[in-house]
C-alpha cells in the first residue's frame, strides 16, 4: 500500500457526477457538417492543408503542425471541403477563428491507415507520429503530447503519473472511459512507458469512481503478470483539485513541482487517460485525433456521454441529450470550477472540450453581488497553489502587477477554490486572469519595443554605412576624374614637340601668307606709280 | 624642582609629538589604503555612459515616431536623463509612459498633452492601398524600423508585425494611400478584461 501525500488546501464541491456516469458512452450519429478549427492545442495553430473544394477522407490531415509546440488536426469524417474562414469555436472571449468547414459526404469513409510497431520503431519516430496524430492533452490545456513525452536534455524519468482523477463537478467522461475502454488506456500507457523507461508508473483515480478503478485494476494485474511492467492503479481520496497536475503528483509521489517549473523538472510526466487512450488509436491503429468522449449534463433530458466527432456543432450534441429544458439560461463548456460561458451554440466541438452543461437558475443560482473583503484568510487556507488570495487580489485591483508576480501570480491555477469559499463572494479568479494576462500583454509588447528598437538602430548604422560608402565613392570617383586630369595634362606635355611642330607650321604658313601679301602690295604700288 | 620640571615638560612634549606622529602616520597610511581602493573601485566598476538613459530608453514604446520633437526613442531618453526634455512628451505611450518616466526621475506627473492627459492610443498599424500606390519609395525612406518593403515603381506594402504604428509614412505619401488602421481582436492579442458588475437598483 502506497502512503499518499495531502496537498494543501482543497475544497468539496457537491460533485453531480451520478448523474452522466450510469449510461454507457453513445456514439453520436454522423453530422451533415463539420467545423474543424486550426486552433485546438496550445502553441502554434496548424497550417492549412488542403484547399476549398478539395475532397478530404477520415482522418486525412487538413492542418499540419506548425513549429515545435503545435499539433495536426484531421477531417473526422469524409466530405468537400466548402469554406475555410472565421467561426465560432468555443472560447471564453466568443471570438471567431480560422476553421475548416467540410461538407459531409455520408460515405464516412477512411483514408489508408496503418499501425506503428512502437517496440522496434526509434522514438523520434513514434513521436513523429504523435505529432502527425494530432495528439494534445485532454485533461484541458491541450499541450501537445509529443513535447510532453520527450525526456530530453531533463535527464531521467523517474515516475510516469496517468491521471484519471477528474475532480471537477458533473464530468464524467474519463470515468466512463476507464470503466469501459481500460484495456485500451492501458495500451497507450505501455507506448507512453515504452518512450520515457520510468521507473514506476502510477494511476491516479480518485476514490468516487470505484467502478473506474476496479477495472483499470484489473488490466493492469494481467498486464503485469503477463509483461512483468509496474503499472499501480492509486485511489486517490476525493479533493477538488486533485486532479490538478501539481496537486495530483503531489498526492502520489509527495514532491512538489517548484514554482515556474514544470514536472519533467522533478522527473515526472503526467498524461491524462484520455490522452492515453488517443496515444493507443494512434499507434496501434493509426487513427488521429478525431473524435473524443464528451459529457452533456446538467440541465438536459438525458444527461450522457457521448463519442463525438471533433468539429460537430455543440447544438447538436445537447440535442443528442434530448435537448436543454426550457428554463436553461445558459451553457457552461468543461466544469462549474473552471469552465466558461459558451456564447454561441453554433461552436464546433475541439480537441479539449470534456463536457457541456446546460445551466438554468435552479442548478446554478447566480451569485449574489461581491462585498469588501474582510481578509478573513479563508481564500489562502483553500489555495492548492498554497498563495495568498487575499493579496493577490489587492495587487491585482489595483493594477499593481509587479507586486502581484512578486507574489507568485503565475503560480495560481485557476482551480476556483478561493471563489468557492469568499465569504465575499469575491470573483477573485477573473481578478487573477486580467491580472495574468494584463502581464503577459505587457510582456509582449516589451518585447516588441525592444525589436522595434534593434529594427531601429539597424536602419541607422545601415544608412551610416551607406553614407559613409557614397563618401567612398564620390571620393574615389574625384580622386579618378583628378588622376584623369592630370595624366591628360602630363600627356599635353608630352605631345608638345608635335604641337609645337604644328605650330610652329601654321606659324610658317602665316608668315608666308603674310610675305606673300606685301609683295603684293609692294608690286601693285609700284605697278600703279609706274604708270603715274 | 625647576629641572625636574622641564625634564617632565620635555618628556611630556616628546610623548605628545611621538603620539602626535603616530596618529598622522595612522591617517595617511588610512588615506593611501583607502585611496587606494577607491582608485582600484573607479577603474574596475566604471560605469559607461549614464545608466539613467538606459531606464528610461527601457520604458519608451520605441515608436520612433518623432513626435516628442526627438529624432527617435533613443534621443528623447538621453534628453530625458539630463533635464532637457520633459517625461510628459511621449504620446504614443500616454499617461502610462509618462507616470513610469515621472516615478523614475522623481518629478511630479504630468499628463501628456496638457492637462486634460491622454490615454495610450489603441495600437494601429500602417496599411497602404495597393492599388493607389505609385512605388515612389518614399515612405520607405522614412520608415524609422524597416516596415516597408517595395521598389522604385513597384507597389510598396506594410509589414504588420514590424510596424509600431508612428504614422511617419502617411504624411509624406504624394498621392495619400497610406491610412492607419485599428489592429483586428483576434485570439492572440484577446486578454481577459478587468471584472465590473452591473449595479441594479434597489427597489
Amino acid at each position: 500500500m502506497r502512503t499518499l501525500q495531502k496537498f494543501h488546501g482543497g475544497v468539496h464541491p457537491p460533485q453531480h457526477k451520478a448523474e452522466s456516469n450510469c449510461l454507457p458512452i453513445l456514439a453520436a450519429p454522423l453530422p451533415k457538417r463539420v467545423i474543424v478549427p486550426l486552433r485546438q492545442h496550445l502553441g502554434t495553430p496548424a497550417k492549412v492543408h488542403v484547399k476549398i473544394g478539395d475532397h478530404v477522407l477520415k482522418g486525412q490531415m487538413i492542418g499540419i503542425a506548425n513549429g515545435y509546440i503545435s499539433a495536426a488536426v484531421h477531417a473526422p469524417t469524409s466530405g468537400t471541403v466548402s469554406a475555410i474562414d472565421l467561426h465560432a469555436i468555443p472560447h471564453p472571449s466568443g471570438l471567431p477563428d480560422l476553421c475548416i468547414r467540410i461538407e459531409a459526404d455520408g460515405e464516412d469513409r477512411w483514408i489508408e491507415h496503418q499501425a506503428v510497431d512502437y517496440k522496434t520503431a526509434d522514438p523520434d519516430t513514434v513521436r513523429a507520429v504523435l505529432r502527425d496524430a494530432g495528439i494534445v492533452g485532454l485533461g484541458g490545456a491541450a499541450f501537445p503530447t509529443y513535447v510532453k513525452l520527450n525526456p530530453g536534455q531533463q535527464g531521467k524519468i523517474r515516475t510516469l503519473v496517468l491521471n484519471g482523477a477528474e475532480c471537477e463537478p458533473w464530468i464524467t467522461s474519463d470515468d466512463v472511459l476507464m470503466r469501459e475502454r481500460a484495456a485500451e488506456i492501458v495500451e497507450g500507457i505501455k507506448i507512453m512507458a515504452h518512450l520515457m523507461q520510468p521507473e514506476k508508473v502510477l494511476i491516479g483515480i480518485e476514490d468516487n469512481k470505484p467502478e473506474a478503478i476496479a477495472a483499470m485494476q484489473a488490466v493492469c494485474r494481467s498486464v503485469n503478470l503477463e509483461q512483468a511492467a509496474n503499472f499501480e492503479v492509486v485511489p486517490v481520496p476525493t479533493l477538488y483539485p486533485g486532479g490538478g497536475e501539481k496537486q495530483l503528483i503531489k498526492v502520489l509521489t509527495g514532491k512538489e513541482v517548484p514554482s515556474g517549473q514544470r514536472p519533467l523538472n522533478i522527473g515526472v510526466v503526467c498524461a491524462n487517460v484520455a490522452t492515453a487512450y488517443t496515444v493507443h488509436r494512434a499507434i496501434n491503429h493509426g487513427e488521429p485525433v478525431i473524435s473524443r468522449i464528451v459529457t452533456v449534463t446538467g440541465n438536459v433530458q438525458r444527461p450522457q456521454n457521448f463519442e463525438v466527432l471533433i468539429g460537430t456543432p455543440l447544438g447538436e450534441i445537447i440535442q443528442l441529450a434530448g435537448g436543454a429544458a426550457a428554463d436553461t439560461s445558459h451553457y457552461l463548456i468543461g466544469g462549474p470550477m473552471m469552465g466558461f460561458d459558451l456564447t454561441n451554440l453554433d461552436a464546433p466541438l475541439t480537441k479539449a472540450t470534456n463536457c457541456i452543461i446546460a445551466a438554468s437558475p435552479a442548478l446554478f443560482p447566480p451569485k449574489p453581488a461581491a462585498m469588501p473583503c474582510i481578509r478573513c484568510g479563508q481564500c489562502a487556507q483553500a489555495c492548492p497553489a498554497d498563495l495568498q488570495p487575499q493579496e493577490l487580489f489587492w495587487f491585482s485591483q489595483s493594477k499593481n502587477f509587479d507586486k502581484a508576480c512578486a507574489y507568485n501570480l503565475f503560480d495560481c491555477i485557476e482551480c476556483g477554490c478561493c471563489d468557492y469559499v469568499c465569504p465575499s463572494h469575491i470573483p477573485l479568479v477573473s481578478y487573477f486572469r486580467f491580472a495574468k494576462s494584463e502581464i503577459a500583454m505587457q510582456n509582449c509588447e516589451k518585447a516588441a519595443a525592444e525589436q522595434a528598437r534593434e529594427h531601429f538602430e539597424f536602419k541607422k548604422q545601415r544608412e551610416e554605412r551607406e553614407k559613409q560608402e557614397k563618401a567612398a565613392r564620390m571620393a574615389e570617383k574625384a580622386a579618378a576624374a583628378a588622376a584623369a586630369k592630370a595624366a591628360a595634362t602630363a600627356n599635353g606635355e608630352a605631345e608638345d614637340p608635335a604641337i609645337a611642330a604644328k605650330k610652329a607650321a601654321i606659324q610658317a604658313a602665316v608668315e608666308r601668307t603674310k610675305a606673300k601679301k606685301a609683295e603684293a602690295a609692294a608690286a601693285a604700288s609700284t605697278n600703279t606709280t609706274e604708270p603715274s | 624642582m625647576r629641572v625636574q620640571a622641564g625634564e617632565e615638560a620635555n618628556e611630556k612634549g616628546a610623548y605628545f609629538g611621538l603620539a602626535m606622529l603616530t596618529a598622522i602616520l595612522v591617517m595617511v597610511l588610512l588615506a593611501v589604503v583607502l585611496g587606494a581602493i577607491l582608485g582600484f573601485a573607479s577603474v574596475k566598476f566604471k560605469v559607461e555612459g549614464n545608466p539613467l538613459v538606459e531606464k528610461v530608453d527601457a520604458i519608451l514604446p520605441q515608436t520612433q515616431c518623432g513626435q516628442c520633437g526627438f529624432p527617435g526613442c533613443r534621443p528623447y531618453a538621453e534628453a530625458v536623463a539630463s533635464g532637457q526634455a520633459a517625461p510628459n512628451l511621449c504620446v504614443p505611450g500616454g499617461d502610462k509612459v509618462a507616470k513610469s518616466l515621472a516615478d523614475l526621475l522623481g518629478v511630479e506627473f504630468q499628463p501628456v498633452g496638457g492637462a486634460e492627459g491622454a490615454g495610450p492610443k489603441p495600437k494601429r498599424v500602417a496599411f497602404i492601398d495597393e492599388s493607389a500606390c505609385i512605388g515612389c519609395t518614399a515612405c520607405i525612406k522614412v520608415c524609422p524600423v524597416d516596415a516597408i518593403i517595395g521598389s522604385t515603381k513597384l507597389m510598396h506594402t506594410i509589414l504588420i508585425d514590424r510596424c509600431t504604428g508612428c504614422e511617419l509614412c502617411v504624411p509624406v505619401c504624394p498621392v495619400d494611400c497610406i491610412t492607419m488602421e485599428p489592429i483586428k481582436a483576434d485570439l492572440a492579442t484577446w486578454k481577459w478584461r478587468y471584472p465590473v458588475f452591473e449595479l441594479k437598483k434597489a427597489a
